[in-house]
């Protein structure tokens, strides 16, 4: 392996950071301690997590490597979650979504054998699993919410003709499961041309010929579109009754 | 002696702590033409959409063929008891979409000559079908709204100031609509308007006043 990166090439790298704490400060943009916590916060939460998955890879133990998926799946809810501005059960919904979606990608490449069942390769997919799961529920969170104000009175002129919820909600539960894909859907058309996204990347930079890193690639574009709509589906079907009372009234 | 169509009794609505209607008392017959008036601000609409089942009361009972209206599923109890609002919102892209809609919340294949006797009967030519919602004029949408709600007829229809933003033109022939409707279908209105050619076409007045009834013997 051609990995040369060592703590003093690192040091050197904080000069990066000085760049943007210094266009921070010339155009006053208020940042700077934003920044400096980002910066704090990565710096731990990789070390931590460096020596966690390092411990967990030599342990290579079934029930350890799930129990981190979990936990993976847990933080990807929560953040989901905090993104919903407000709608109910947003934690739960956004648990079973990521879950579902993670489990079923999961299990897809298992089966076709593009991945291992051993820590190494099941926790980092499952990671960028949630991660792209997550951002896809918190768009299609973002979509709801906006929609739901933005169209409230076309809402209720349909519920008012006796519409059921779902029939009240369709065009803006369609809407939302379109947000949360697009972005998927967008970045795989450029894939390659714009961007040589991280699992090619990182790769090539471990030294491998970059025609067999494209097949690894390949395989992440079909799982995270694969997860994206299944998480954006299962989130924003759960999440628009969430808008309603149990009368079937249109929340406030 | 036959049970009331619709009966409301002692409904309270707050909202913030600020009381909006208070001891309602109201009973409603099959066939009644009722205006409930009242300076703005009085709960008229609160009123109306509480019988519509768009809201619910902070206390008190409403009750529908002497049954509470909980004990209804509420898409079949809006379905017989209709609501349209003040001012009219369309959806879709043209007329047609708005039409068909009740078509298919009830799973039923569109009735096009019903929808093109409907826009007929509100002096809409069959060319309005196709239409961008978006090309009508406010009066015309309202009877686009009005037709959505009367293609399946429902037993009650409430109307929210439907006419109160339009011009002679459109007004007579909503109301001229209206009143085919109570009279010639038996169809029960419940009318809230400040106008007073609709005042008198009503066989009963409710007056509202901060959120309190009236009713003029």
């Amino acid at each position: 392996m051609n990995l040369a990166i060592n703590n003093a090439s690192l040091l050197f790298a904080t000069a990066l950071v000085g760049i943007a704490l210094i266009v921070v400060y010339k155009e006053k943009l208020g940042l700077g301690k934003d920044i400096l916590i980002g910066v704090v916060r990565a710096v731990i939460q990789l070390v931590a997590v460096g020596f966690l998955l390092g411990y967990v890879f030599n342990l290579n133990n079934i029930i350890v490597t799930l129990a981190l998926v979990l936990v993976i799946i847990f933080n990807a809810s929560f953040n989901a979650g905090k993104k919903s501005n407000g709608i109910s059960n947003a934690f739960k919904i956004s648990f079973i979504a990521i879950l579902t979606a993670t489990s079923l990608t999961l299990v897809v490449l298992l089966l076709s054998g593009a991945v291992l069942f051993i820590p190494s390769q099941v926790i980092p997919i499952s990671g960028m699993i949630a991660s792209n799961s997550m951002i896809a529920i918190g768009i299609c969170y973002r979509n709801l919410n906006a929609k739901f104000k933005d169209q409230r009175q076309q809402v209720l002129e349909k519920l008012a003709l006796g519409a059921n919820l779902k029939q009240a909600s369709i065009t803006i539960v369609r809407d939302s499961i379109r947000s949360g894909m697009l972005p998927t859907i967008e970045s795989a058309k450029t894939i390659g041309i714009v961007s040589l996204p991280g699992m090619m990347s990182g790769l090539m930079f471990a030294g491998v010929d970059p025609t067999y890193a494209i097949k690894y690639q390949i395989m992440v574009t079909f799982m995270l579109l694969s997860t994206t709509s299944i998480a954006s589906v299962m989130a924003s079907y759960m999440a628009y009754k969430e808008f309603y009372t149990e009368s079937k009234q249109l929340k406030n | 002696m036959e049970a009331p169509l619709l009966k409301t009794t002692n409904l309270e609505f707050e909202v913030d702590g600020k009381t909006i209607l208070k001891g309602i008392t109201l009973t409603i017959e099959k066939g009644d033409f009722l205006t409930i008036t009242g300076p703005s601000g009085s709960g008229k609409s609160t009123l109306l959409k509480i019988i519509a089942s768009m809201l619910s009361p902070t206390e008190g009972k409403l009750c529908y063929q002497n049954k509470p209206v909980e004990e209804y599923e509420p898409t079949d109890y809006r379905k017989e008891v209709s609501y349209c609002f003040q001012t009219a919102t369309l959806f879709g892209e043209t007329v047609k979409d708005n039409l068909t809609f009740p078509y298919d919340i009830r799973n039923q294949p569109f009735n096009e000559k019903k929808a093109l006797s409907a826009l007929k009967s509100v002096g809409l030519g069959k060319e309005y079908l196709t239409k961008s919602v978006h090309a009508l004029s406010g009066g015309e949408k309202q009877r686009v709204a009005l037709i959505r709600n009367i293609l399946f007829m429902p037993k009650v229809l409430l109307l929210d100031e439907v006419t109160s933003a339009l011009d002679e033109e459109n007004q007579t022939i909503i109301r001229s609509l209206i009143r085919n409707l109570n009279q010639e279908q038996g169809i029960t209105i419940v009318w809230v308007t400040h106008n007073t050619v609709e005042i008198q076409s009503s066989n009963r007045i409710v007056h509202l006043v901060n959120g309190e009834m009236e009713e003029p013997k």
